[in-house]
């Protein structure tokens, strides 16, 4: 009994180790004095001084926030009438289908989805003179379509896990469709509305593929600076700034599962 | 509805002693069903059924899984459109109602309390709904929590409270809007047995306060039993016997539903001669040659081949041969016996070689079996509990 605790226990320490000893060495190295990443000069804030006062990153992140942002509260949208309609709309043909099509784009290669973008806002700038010139806009757009689809199946697995007569109680009770809607089925919902914001949101900021194809001259989203800095060569300001990242992710996790929670108590 | 009436609940099971409107053909029916039917694909859970069910009643749908039942019943509370046939309630006809709109509530068999309302705000969404004056919901939401005695309780969330607790949220919540018509979708089938039995009674003193027409749909017979004014024997989409709990259970009208109530023993026969004058007939058991007599409306002729049927418990059991008239009189031995305290059950192995089960009240108090294994007995009972049933 003994032996094998202890052999679970040092299992779960490896596991650990494995996952966030690099995620500590870069908190660590962001603090370095040393401009050299490797060798330790002792605690210094330098490299945040340097992020901070580093406007082509500040402006990238800026454009990254406010492309998440939006992005997200689009697929919110959309999303969560997908997942409406895949599951309240009784049985009709071909839902199957649509259910399917739906969750195809969680396993779809990026680098298929970007090009597929890239073309399709070619052709139509091309066809009806629609978008005038790839940026931010595009990139947004992009990012609406992909992670939908992760809104819509956070959104569908809960309702279709939902007990389907509450929505006809508030019908018996005298609730016309859309007064349900908003009284029963949309409170019900919230909590993984907001999960599935929460994850678009980081979806979108975490993304580079996509928005690599998708982007234009103008636009340069985090991702996209840090990676193309990386290439002339990994300086500290980048640990810094991955620690700040590290830092925010955190939080939307922690608030997530605390809102996921409350949601699983309640029931 | 007269909240100083309803506010003291009558605390005595005091017995809903029923009018019988069915019987009076000058009766109107409070809901009219005529010709309904419903196909799902191609399946039909529902089949051309006729139903009339007046004002006052306790009435209840009865049948296993899949009889349509429930489809039955979500087609009163409009969330399923029928293929065919009408409903009238209160001489208006439902077609182009939609659930919303209707005179009628329900009680879901989930109960269906909003997980994310108190049990206060549950009751009073279906008054809000009609845009009530703020005033009057609150009084009447008073009156409903202390009529179901869920006052002190009335801030908490359904996930506070009790499996009964929540029954009567969702009983509160239909009846607070004072429907012409209650639908109940099982409900006692999600409580404990004790539970059960004290529930029953408060539906039936509610229902009588109230006097709202009460339509429940369930799969348990004895729940059917004992609320109901009458019962509905639903087979396959159609009705197999409309009556009430004595007249179903005392007189079926075929096997299915004398099976379904209890246990019963069946006999093949063939009917001897008939009496139409005293409606009797005299019948000649397959196998032993047994003659008996029995009670039948002039629906039978002589050489039809019937099943006689009898309840177990209108079987007495002795071991010497009982005297009397219209006795119908047995032998057999005990095959098997079954203790329960207040009675037992005996399986007795006929001389034709069937077995008959018998119930019978220990009546006298013994520490020993009245009756051990092996043991030859004479059965015997009243002609008059002969049923004879043509299919």
């Amino acid at each position: 009994m003994q032996k094998s605790s202890r052999f679970v226990f040092s299992a779960l320490c490896f596991g650990f180790a494995f996952l966030y000893i690099p995620i500590l060495v870069l908190i660590a190295f962001s603090f370095n004095q040393s401009a050299i990443t490797s060798v330790w000069g002792g605690f210094s804030l330098r490299w945040y001084t340097a992020l901070f006062n580093n406007e082509q990153i500040i402006e990238a992140a800026l454009l990254s926030l406010k492309i998440a942002a939006t992005s997200a509260t689009f697929a919110t949208i959309l999303g969560t009438m997908a997942g409406l309609a895949l599951t309240q709309i009784g049985r009709y043909r071909g839902r199957l289908i649509f259910t399917g099509l739906i969750a195809a784009p969680l396993v779809m290669p990026e680098v298929i989805t970007g090009l597929s973008l890239l073309l399709m806002f070619v052709s139509l700038q091309e066809l009806i003179g629609w978008p005038l010139s790839r940026g931010a806009g595009t990139i947004t757009i992009a990012h609406i379509t992909f992670s939908m689809a992760y809104v819509a199946v956070i959104v569908q697995s809960r309702l279709s896990s939902m007990d389907q007569s509450l929505q006809e109680a508030a019908m018996d009770l005298g609730g016309r469709p859309t007064q349900v809607a908003f009284d029963i089925t949309l409170p019900l919902i919230a909590p993984s509305m907001l999960s599935g914001w929460l994850l678009a949101f980081t979806l979108s900021l975490d993304d580079l593929v996509i928005a690599s194809f998708t982007s234009g001259a103008g636009a340069s989203t985090l991702p996209m600076v840090i990676f193309s800095k990386i290439k002339l060569g990994v300086t500290p300001d980048i640990n810094a700034l991955a620690t700040l990242i590290i830092g925010t992710v955190s939080i939307g996790i922690m608030i997530a599962s605390w809102v996921m929670f409350r949601q699983s108590k309640r029931n | 509805m007269n909240n100083e009436n309803t506010i003291k609940a009558n605390q005595s099971a005091k017995p809903y002693v029923a009018e019988t409107p069915w019987l009076d053909p000058e009766a109107v029916p409070f809901i009219q069903i005529k010709g309904l039917s419903k196909q799902f694909d191609d399946f039909s859970a529902v089949d051309n059924v006729d139903l009339n069910i007046y004002k006052g009643e306790l009435f209840t749908i009865l049948g296993g899984s899949g009889c349509g039942k429930s489809t039955l019943l979500r087609m009163l509370a409009g969330f399923e459109t029928p293929n065919a046939g009408q409903i009238i309630i209160d001489g208006i006809d439902m077609a182009n109602i939609p659930a919303y709109d209707r005179p009628i509530n329900m009680m879901f068999q989930s109960y269906a309390v909003f997980p994310h309302m108190t049990v206060e705000q549950n009751i009073s969404y279906g008054l809000k709904k009609d845009k009530l004056a703020k005033a009057e919901i609150a009084t009447r939401v008073k009156d409903m929590l202390e009529l179901v005695q869920l006052s002190e309780l009335a801030k908490r969330k359904p996930n506070q409270l009790s499996g009964g607790q929540r029954q009567r949220v969702a009983l509160a919540r239909a009846l607070i809007k004072q429907p012409k018509v209650l639908l109940l979708d099982e409900p006692l089938a999600a409580l404990d047995k004790k539970l059960r039995e004290q529930t029953q009674f408060e539906l039936i003193n509610l229902q009588y306060e109230l006097g709202i027409t009460f339509v429940v749909v369930t799969h348990d017979q004895e729940e059917a039993m004992t609320l109901s004014t009458r019962v509905a024997v639903m087979d396959a989409g159609k009705f197999i016997q409309i009556d009430t709990p004595t007249q179903v259970y005392e007189s079926p009208h075929n096997r299915f539903v004398a099976n379904f109530f209890g246990t019963i023993n069946f006999f093949n026969a063939t009917v001897l001669s008939t009496d139409p004058e005293a409606q009797t007939l005299t019948a000649q058991l397959e196998k032993t040659g047994t003659q008996l007599e029995a009670k039948a409306e002039g629906r039978f002729s002589a050489s039809d081949e019937v099943t006689i049927a009898v309840r177990p418990e209108k079987i007495s059991v002795s071991q010497e041969r009982p005297e009397g008239d219209h006795l119908t009189i047995t032998k057999g031995t005990v095959e098997d016996l079954a203790y329960y305290g207040n009675r037992s059950v005996y399986r007795v192995r006929s001389q034709s070689g069937r077995i008959i089960q018998v119930s019978a009240q220990n009546n006298q108090r013994s520490e020993q079996l009245v009756l051990e294994w092996d043991d030859e007995v004479y059965l015997s009972w009243d002609s008059s509990c002969n049923v004879v049933l043509s299919e």
